[in-house]
Order: structure tokens, then C-alpha cells, then sequence
């Protein structure tokens, strides 16, 4: 472990609904767009990393390549929940930190239906779901949300209020699902899906992907490093066991852990960060998140979220592609469709919704079951 | 086909119905860091000692931890329902529907205290026709 690794291209589809495409000339597209922005060609990549869910047992990496170029290279094909496409890009980062490849290529990508996501809990003898509470995603992350509410005394409307945010942020971002605003009454009021979270505070199931031109400090050198961004922590965990984890999956413990190793290994703290993409699956989710990731003490998130300091323009924004609650959350492709957004504030390239003098960004996934991946990303030159 | 038992079947593994008894929750407890686990297991997850742990009988008392109502499941499921999650006396979080209570926020406290019942499980059976019997929540008196 040696040079720092830099991302030299990467891109991401408009998030959307396409049934007339097939998997694989989804991710395509993004593999094109990432080699395009790093100014290569598939025959300079050596080796590839494909992130995807629904179909972890098709190659969907080999399939991608049988669109853009059989070139021979090794390809590896991972699933880790929603942290698919982090987890992705984290070996491939770690392949190249490991000096044996200088340019490679990780891929994210995902197409899916409409409808709940979480277990049925059929198995053996009669479903569970409804009998035994619920699993679905929607009432898991109520209940996470709902122990934050215990705790401190969070409100309905301040879980409500991070939508608002999401959504006003993707009407500057020409790439997410939606670019519609959504008051805190038209959130509030939206069909209750698992209280507290309503249909509008519940992610967005779409088709989408992602990817990134992943470099050695030698090679960013010799193409240029004016656009790369410098990968300064990388770091992937898994759910440490916690008291109620059997029957309540548990998304902070694995989140502060994985935040921890990345603060030192960037040699930062949350203070030094200018802009965040992290996992709102819910907006019950982003409110656990701001105290997991060091963004305030425990117990003030809620004050964070009505005080507009995660808004655009605010203290430290969150989520300013929309995030998953409303530029799309494609499993597969979310890890380094967020990771594309923060690199596009580093390079200042972000538009309307750019963050001013943007140094420092962090993404940040989770994959329940539970896998939780962090990346600190800084502007290179 | 396979005839139906007579007797209603446990909906989980660690719901026990004795020969004679009332039917219980069983838990799954390390000797060594006393974590405490629902179904069998060779080792901890919390500490990794393995050949340590014991079966125990759970509480039926216990304290609501958290909740979400839930109004939109998978096709087929009836809603609204209340999803909780309960703090045993004595050890143990389990899973189940909050039942006696009406659906909505304002009739439910965290901390509140409430027993484990035992009913046929909302009227579900197996492809050969079994009955099950499950566990539910209500409001302690």
C-alpha cells in the first residue's frame, strides 16, 4: 500500500425507467460516459469491477463488456446489498492501491420493478409478514427512525423535513428521477406507506447506473490530474453485533465504525468536510445518518435538519443530487452514482447546486443485512 | 395430499408448544457474555464462544421498544397493523404485531409494558392445511 489512487473519469445516466433496455446496455452506457470523461478507451482499462443486485448470477460484467469491448481482462461481479456499487468501486480502488493494475474500471447498475422492497418471510410453513410485524424496508427504517424519536424526541415533521430538502435539491440536478419540489404539507400528506415515513419520504425505485475510470498516482500524472479526484479514504464493515440486531437490522453501529476508519485514514475530521452524499433509503434513514457520520452531537440532528444546515448553501449540504429519496436509488448503481456527484462538486462542475470552493467530499452507503461503505474524496489539483 | 394435524403448529421455531403447558418463547442464551438469541445456534455472535449456548424459557412480560404502523405491505397482507419490537423482562427483543390497541400514534407510548398471547395466526395455513399458532402483543392491564 502505497500511492494514492485517483479517479480520473466518471459519470452516471439519468436515473429513469427504461423495460425496453436490457441490463446490460444500461451499464454500458455508463462505462462509455466514464471512459469518455477520462479520455480512454476499453482496451486501455485492465481489469473491471460490475456492481449489481437483482441479477448477481448473470456476469452482468462480462455482459457489459460483450457490449463495449471483449478485451480479455479479468471481471469481477460483486453484491453487497445497497452497498453493491461502493463495494464495487472499493476493490477496485483497493486492486489498484495494491500495485497490481494502473487503470481499471468499476461499474454499477440496476433495473428495477416498482413495489416495497424487504423480506416476505414466506420460507417454511406460512408468511410472516403482517403476523410477525413487518419487514418490509418502509417499516424496518421506521423503526429505526422511531428509536431516534424515543431517544430525543424527533418529530414526524423534522424526518419530513429532509424530503423537502432532497427534493428541492434534485430540481438542480438534471440527472435525478424527479425535479419536482415537494412541501412539508404535500410530504406530510402523501400516502402513509410505514408511519413516520410517507410515500414521499420512502427512495425511489429506478433504473440507473454508474461508472468510474479508476487510476495510480503514476498513470493520473501522465494523462493529467486538472479533473481527477483523489480517493483519501476508502473503507468498507460489516454490522458489528449489537443488542436488538436480530429483529431490528442496525444501520449506526456499522455507520459510526465505518466513519471512524475513515476520518483517520483521510487524516480528517467531519468538521473539514464540505459536502456529503449519504444513504437517505429513507428519510428516517438521513436523520440517523447526521449523527453517525460526526455531522453534529447525538440528539441535534433534528435541530440540524430545521436549522437548514444541511441544505444547499447550509453549513455542511446533504445530499445535493437529490439523493436517493429523489434522484433514484438503483441499488447496484447508488454507490457510485454518489460518488459521482461529490467528484462533480470537486472538479466544480456541479452547476446551480455547486458547492463554492468544494475540497473535501464523503459518500456514504449501507447495504442492510448489514454492509456500510464510506469514501472521502478530495479535489486533486 | 398430506392430512392436516390436528394440533396448530408453531408459526416460529423458538415458539414451544409443550405436550401439556402453556405454549412459550424460547430463547437462546450464551453462558460465557449472556447474549441472548431466538432459534438454536453452535456458536455467539457476540463473543464467538462456542458449545455455550443454553435454551431458556422468555418472559411474557415485557416493554415496547419501538413501533411503525404499517398501511402498505406486500399484495395480500391486511393493513394497517402495528409493527413492534419488544424488550422481554428478563432479556430477549422480539418481533411481533401490537394487537388491543388502536393504529395510531397517539395511542402508543415507547416503554409502555405488554404480554405475549398466544392466537392461531390470523387465520393462515400451509399448502396441506395446517393450522399455526403464533405470538402477538397487547397492552398490559
Amino acid at each position: 500500500m502505497s500511492e494514492d489512487v485517483y479517479v480520473l473519469g466518471i459519470d452516471m445516466i439519468k436515473f429513469g425507467r427504461f423495460p425496453e433496455k436490457s441490463l446490460a446496455e444500461i451499464g454500458a452506457e455508463a462505462a462509455l460516459l466514464a471512459l469518455d470523461d477520462a479520455g480512454l478507451k476499453i482496451q486501455d482499462i485492465e481489469a473491471m469491477w460490475c456492481g449489481n443486485l437483482m441479477q448477481a448470477n448473470n456476469m452482468v460484467g462480462q455482459q457489459v463488456l460483450q457490449q463495449i469491448g471483449q478485451t480479455g481482462i479479468p471481471v469481477v461481479n460483486c453484491a453487497n446489498a445497497c452497498a453493491t456499487g461502493a463495494t464495487a468501486f472499493r476493490d477496485a480502488w483497493l486492486a489498484v492501491k495494491a500495485g497490481a493494475y494502473d487503470v481499471v474500471l468499476a461499474v454499477g447498475v440496476e433495473q428495477m420493478g416498482k413495489g416495497l422492497l424487504g423480506g416476505t418471510g414466506a420460507g417454511r410453513g406460512i408468511p410472516k409478514e403482517g403476523l410477525l410485524g413487518s419487514m418490509t424496508m418502509p417499516a424496518v427504517f421506521a423503526e429505526a427512525g422511531m428509536e431516534h424519536a424515543r431517544k430525543y424526541g424527533t418529530t414526524f415533521e423534522q424526518f419530513a423535513k429532509v424530503s423537502v430538502k432532497n427534493h428541492h435539491h434534485s430540481t438542480l440536478n438534471p440527472k435525478a428521477m424527479y425535479q419536482i419540489e415537494t412541501p412539508l404539507e404535500q410530504v406530510m400528506g402523501a400516502e402513509m406507506i410505514s408511519y413516520p415515513n410517507t410515500k414521499l419520504m420512502c427512495s425511489v425505485n429506478v433504473d440507473g447506473s454508474a461508472a468510474a475510470v479508476l487510476v495510480s498516482e503514476k498513470k493520473a500524472r501522465q494523462l493529467g490530474m486538472k479533473r481527477a479526484v483523489k480517493i483519501r479514504a476508502s473503507v468498507l464493515t460489516s454490522d458489528p453485533w449489537s443488542e436488538r440486531d436480530l429483529v431490528m437490522p442496525d444501520v449506526n453501529t456499522c455507520t459510526r465504525l465505518a466513519a471512524k476508519k475513515a476520518y483517520e485514514m483521510a487524516g480528517v475530521g467531519a468538521d473539514d468536510i464540505n459536502l456529503i452524499e449519504l444513504h437517505d433509503c429513507f428519510a428516517t434513514a438521513e436523520i440517523l445518518h447526521y449523527e453517525n457520520l460526526g455531522l453534529c452531537k447525538d440528539g441535534e440532528a433534528g435541530k440540524l435538519i430545521d436549522e437548514g444546515q444541511t441544505a444547499i448553501g447550509g453549513r455542511i449540504p446533504v445530499n445535493l443530487s437529490g439523493g436517493l429519496l429523489s434522484k433514484g436509488h438503483p441499488l447496484g448503481a447508488t454507490g457510485i452514482a454518489n460518488i459521482y456527484e461529490v467528484s462533480t462538486h470537486l472538479r466544480g462542475e456541479a452547476g446551480k447546486r455547486q458547492v463554492p470552493n468544494a475540497k473535501l467530499g464523503l459518500t456514504h452507503v449501507i447495504g442492510l443485512g448489514s454492509a456500510c461503505a464510506i469514501h472521502i474524496l478530495e479535489k486533486a489539483a | 395430499m398430506a392430512e392436516a394435524a390436528a394440533k396448530p403448529r408453531p408459526a416460529v421455531g423458538f415458539l414451544k408448544i409443550p405436550e401439556s403447558g402453556e405454549p412459550y418463547l424460547e430463547g437462546h442464551k450464551c453462558k460465557v457474555c449472556g447474549a441472548m438469541y431466538l432459534g438454536e445456534r453452535s456458536a455467539c455472535a457476540k463473543c464467538g464462544a462456542r458449545g455455550q449456548i443454553e435454551a431458556v424459557k422468555l418472559s411474557n412480560k415485557g416493554k415496547l421498544y419501538v413501533f411503525s404502523i404499517v398501511y402498505r405491505s406486500f399484495p395480500g397482507i391486511q393493513t394497517p397493523y402495528i409493527s413492534a419490537i419488544v424488550d422481554l423482562d428478563g432479556g430477549g427483543t422480539v418481533k411481533g404485531n401490537l394487537i388491543g390497541v388502536e393504529p395510531d400514534p397517539k395511542n402508543i407510548s415507547f416503554g409502555m409494558p405488554v404480554e405475549v398471547v398466544y392466537k392461531d395466526a390470523l387465520g393462515r395455513k400451509d399448502r396441506e392445511g395446517n393450522s399455526y399458532l403464533s405470538y402477538f402483543f397487547q397492552p398490559a392491564s
